[in-house]
C-alpha cells in the first residue's frame, strides 16, 4: 500500500449530547479506519452500533444534538473535520456521495427524475441545463434504466423500487465522486433485484475507480462485495482487516459469534449460535470492554479495562485482550472453544 | 398426518387502474395453489414481493375468504364447518408477524397481551390465566416479572418472544410465521430461530414459515414452496430444493441469495427486468418474459405442476421428450461467474 489512503479516519468520535451534557451517547467512539482508492470497505454492526452515525459523520450531516468531539478524517490528506460548511458543500456529492436505504425518502416526489439527476451536475460543475440533462440521460442509461429519454420526464412514483434505487445510484455517481457511501442500499429490494443492483454497483466501481463504503448488517453483502471489513459494536470498531481473513479466522469473540449466528445454505441443520443478551445501552456503557457482558470468553480483566487496538497480523486490528501478543499463544485454544 | 391441506386455493382482488376512473382489473394474488402441512413439520414459502405469499398466509389464517379452492383442517373442509367448528379452527391456527413494534398494544401489560386469546376464547379464571401466562413466559425464555411490564420496556427480540407466547396461549396446531425475524438484528435472529425450532420439537407444532431470507427458510423448513406471481413454481424437500433447484426461477432466486462466505464462488443467474404486475400477468408461464431458458411454448401454454423425482415443478423444460433443445445455449450467455 504505497502512498496515503483515500480516506483515513483517526480516532474519530461523534457523541450525541442531551440534557446539557448530562447524558452522552458515545455513538462513534475512537474509530480508526482506512479506505484505499478503488477499494470496498464493509462496515457491519447491529442497530445501535454507531455505523449509520459514522456515515453521517463522514458527510458532516449530523443531527443538531450530535458533535464530532475528537479525531480527524483525512480525505486525500485534507481533514474534513476542520472544513467550513461552504467547503463541505463542495465536497458532498462531488467527492463523497451517499446512497441511503430508502429510495423513496431520498428522491423528491415533486421533481422529475431528470431534474434530480441533473441537479448535482448543475450545482457542482456549473453546467448548463441542456448539458446537465444530456448527462442525466447518459447516467440513466449507465444504471440500465430502459428508455431514459422518457424516464427523465417522469416522477419517482412512476418507478418501481429497484428503478428508484438505481436512480439514486445515478445521482450518487453523477459528479464522479472518489468515494461512495452506501447505507443499507438493498434492504428494501427483492432478492433478484438486489443481485442486479449489487452487480451494477460493482460495475460502476470498476469503471470509475470508485472507493465504496458499504454500511450493512448483512454479512452476506460483505462476503459478496467487500475487500475490507470493519465490525462495529457499541460505537467502536472491534475488528478490522481483509474480508476473507476475517471470515476464515476471526479474532474478536463478537465477530466469531456473529459469523456463527447466520443460517447457512450449505449446512441448514447446524444449530445457530445465538449471542445471549442484548446490545448495550450506549448512554450507560459497562466499564471495560463493552462486549464483555455477552462474551463467552470474558476474563475478569475485560470488565475492568477496555482493550486497546492490537495487531493480530499485518493489516488487521482487533480490540480484544485475547489478541494481545502475550495472549496470542492461547488463541489456538480459544478458536477451538467457540 | 396432515394438519392443513389447501387445494386449488385462489384469491382475486378487484382493482381499479388509475386514481378516479379506469377500467376495473383483477389482481390474481393467489392462483390455484395447493399444499399440505404435516404434523410437526414446517412449510416454507419463498418468493419476491407480489408473489402471493402473504395472501396465502391470510387465507390460511381465515383473514381472507378464498375466491375459489378449499382449505381442509384435519381432514374437514373449512366451508363445511359450523360456527363452533370455525371457532375451534381459529384457536388452532395462530400467527406471529414481522414487526413486534406494531403487533403488541403499547397500552397493555404483557400479562394482558398474552392472556387475551385465553380470555376471549376459553372460560378461565383470573388465576388460571395468570398461571398460563407464567408458563408461557418460561416457555419462550422470558423472566416471570416480565408479565407486569409494558411492551416499550422490551427490545425487539424480547417483543418477538412475547408475540410467540401470545400465539401459543391457546396451544395451536399450526403457527403462521410471516417474516418473524426480518425486523431483528443478526445476533437476536439466531435466538428466535432457535427458540422456534425448540418449540416445534417440544410441542409438535406445525409452521407455515414465510421469509425472504432463503438461508433462514432452508434452515427452518422441511418443505419449501417457491411462488412467482401467485403460483407455486416448485415445491419439494427443503434441502434438495435448495441444493439443486429445477425451475429456472428457483435457480435464479437461490443464486441471487448472498453467499455466507467470501471464498464461496458460484454460478450466478442474473434475471433481466422486474416482476410484472399481477393485474395482467404474462400469458403462458408467468415467468417466461424473464426466463433465460424460455422457448416458444412457454408464452402460449401454462405449465402444470408435475411430479419430477419426488418434487413438484411447473416448467415446460421438463415435459419429457417434448422439450425444444435449441434455446438452451442462450442460457450460457446469461450466466456469469462472479
Amino acid at each position: 500500500m504505497a502512498g496515503p489512503p483515500l480516506l483515513e479516519l483517526d480516532r474519530l468520535s461523534t457523541h450525541y449530547i442531551a440534557a446539557q451534557g448530562a447524558r452522552v451517547v458515545r455513538a462513534v467512539d475512537g474509530v480508526s479506519l482506512r479506505v484505499e482508492a478503488g477499494e470496498t470497505l464493509g462496515i457491519v454492526g447491529e442497530s445501535g452500533s454507531g455505523k449509520s452515525t459514522l456515515a453521517l459523520t463522514l458527510l458532516r450531516v449530523l443531527p443538531p444534538a450530535a458533535r464530532i468531539v475528537g479525531g480527524r478524517m483525512l480525505l486525500d490528506g485534507e481533514d474534513l473535520v476542520q472544513k467550513t460548511e461552504p467547503e463541505m458543500q463542495d465536497i458532498r456529492g462531488k467527492k463523497i456521495a451517499m446512497i441511503l436505504q430508502d429510495p423513496m425518502a431520498s428522491l423528491n416526489p415533486l421533481f422529475t427524475i431528470g431534474n434530480q439527476v441533473a441537479e448535482p451536475i448543475r450545482v457542482h460543475e456549473h453546467e448548463t441545463r441542456r448539458t446537465a440533462w444530456q448527462r442525466a440521460r447518459a447516467l440513466l442509461n449507465a444504471v440500465r434504466i430502459p428508455s431514459p429519454e422518457a424516464r427523465v420526464k417522469q416522477y419517482p412514483h412512476e418507478m418501481s423500487g429497484g428503478m428508484r434505487q438505481r436512480i439514486v445510484g445515478a445521482i450518487g455517481i453523477s459528479c464522479e465522486p472518489r468515494l461512495l457511501i452506501a447505507d443499507e442500499p438493498t434492504t428494501s429490494l427483492d432478492l433478484t433485484i438486489q443481485a442486479q443492483y449489487l452487480n451494477l454497483l460493482r460495475e460502476l466501481q470498476r469503471q470509475h475507480g470508485l472507493a465504496l463504503i458499504f454500511i450493512t448488517h448483512n454479512l452476506g453483502i460483505v462476503a459478496k462485495m467487500c475487500d475490507q471489513l470493519a465490525v462495529m459494536y457499541a460505537g467502536r470498531v472491534v475488528e478490522s482487516g481483509p474480508v476473507s481473513r476475517i471470515f476464515n479466522a476471526p479474532v474478536h469473540p463478537y465477530t466469531k459469534a456473529l459469523l456463527n449466528a447466520i443460517p447457512r445454505m450449505d449446512d441448514p441443520d447446524r444449530r445457530l449460535n445465538a449471542i445471549e443478551g442484548q446490545p448495550p445501552n450506549l448512554a450507560a456503557l459497562p466499564p471495560g470492554c463493552s462486549f464483555a457482558p455477552r462474551c463467552a470468553l470474558a476474563m475478569p480483566r475485560c470488565r475492568e479495562a477496555a482493550p486497546p487496538e492490537f495487531t493480530p497480523e499485518p493489516g488487521r486490528t482487533a480490540h480484544c485482550w485475547l489478541a494481545e501478543p502475550a495472549a496470542a499463544a492461547g488463541r489456538l485454544i480459544v478458536s477451538g472453544a467457540v | 398426518m396432515t394438519v392443513i391441506e389447501a387445494a386449488g386455493l385462489t384469491k382475486h382482488f378487484s382493482a381499479r387502474r388509475g386514481v378516479f376512473v379506469g377500467k376495473p382489473g383483477t389482481v390474481r394474488a393467489v392462483d390455484g395453489v395447493s399444499f399440505a402441512i404435516g404434523n410437526g413439520t414446517t412449510l416454507g414459502i419463498v418468493g419476491e414481493s407480489g408473489c402471493g405469499k402473504t395472501t396465502t398466509a391470510k387465507l390460511v389464517l381465515g383473514l381472507e375468504e378464498p375466491t375459489s379452492g378449499s382449505i381442509c383442517f384435519e381432514g374437514r373442509d373449512l366451508r363445511q364447518l359450523d360456527a363452533a367448528g370455525r371457532r375451534r379452527y381459529r384457536k388452532s391456527v395462530q400467527a406471529v408477524f414481522q414487526d413486534p413494534y406494531a403487533s403488541l398494544n403499547p397500552r397493555m401489560r404483557i400479562s394482558a397481551i398474552i392472556a387475551e386469546p385465553l380470555i376471549t376464547n376459553e372460560k378461565v379464571t383470573a388465576g388460571q390465566a395468570r398461571h398460563r401466562v407464567d408458563e408461557l413466559l418460561e416457555l419462550v425464555g422470558l423472566p416471570a416479572h416480565a408479565a407486569d411490564l409494558f411492551p416499550h420496556e422490551f427490545s425487539g427480540g424480547q417483543r418477538q418472544r412475547i408475540a410467540i407466547a401470545r400465539a401459543l396461549a391457546l396451544s395451536p396446531k399450526l403457527v403462521v410465521l410471516d417474516e418473524p425475524v426480518s425486523a431483528l438484528d443478526v445476533s437476536i435472529r439466531a435466538q428466535i430461530l432457535n427458540l422456534l425450532r425448540d418449540l416445534q420439537a417440544q410441542l409438535g407444532l406445525s409452521y407455515l414459515f414465510i421469509a425472504h431470507d432463503l438461508a433462514a427458510v432452508a434452515h427452518m423448513s422441511h418443505t419449501i414452496a417457491v411462488m412467482y406471481l401467485g403460483k407455486i413454481v416448485e415445491m419439494g424437500e427443503a434441502r434438495a430444493l435448495a441444493r439443486a433447484p429445477k425451475h429456472p426461477y428457483t435457480e435464479a432466486l437461490f443464486s441471487a441469495a448472498l453467499p455466507s462466505h467470501p471464498d464461496e464462488r458460484r454460478e450466478e443467474v442474473l434475471l433481466p427486468g422486474e416482476v410484472p404486475s399481477p393485474i395482467e400477468p404474462p400469458s403462458g408461464c408467468r415467468f417466461h418474459p424473464r426466463c433465460p431458458r424460455a422457448f416458444t411454448r412457454c408464452a402460449g401454454e401454462v405449465p402444470a405442476l408435475r411430479n419430477l423425482e419426488g418434487r413438484l415443478v411447473a416448467c415446460h423444460l421438463y415435459d419429457a421428450a417434448e422439450t425444444d433443445p435449441a434455446p438452451l445455449p442462450l442460457m450460457a450467455a446469461q450466466i456469469m461467474r462472479t
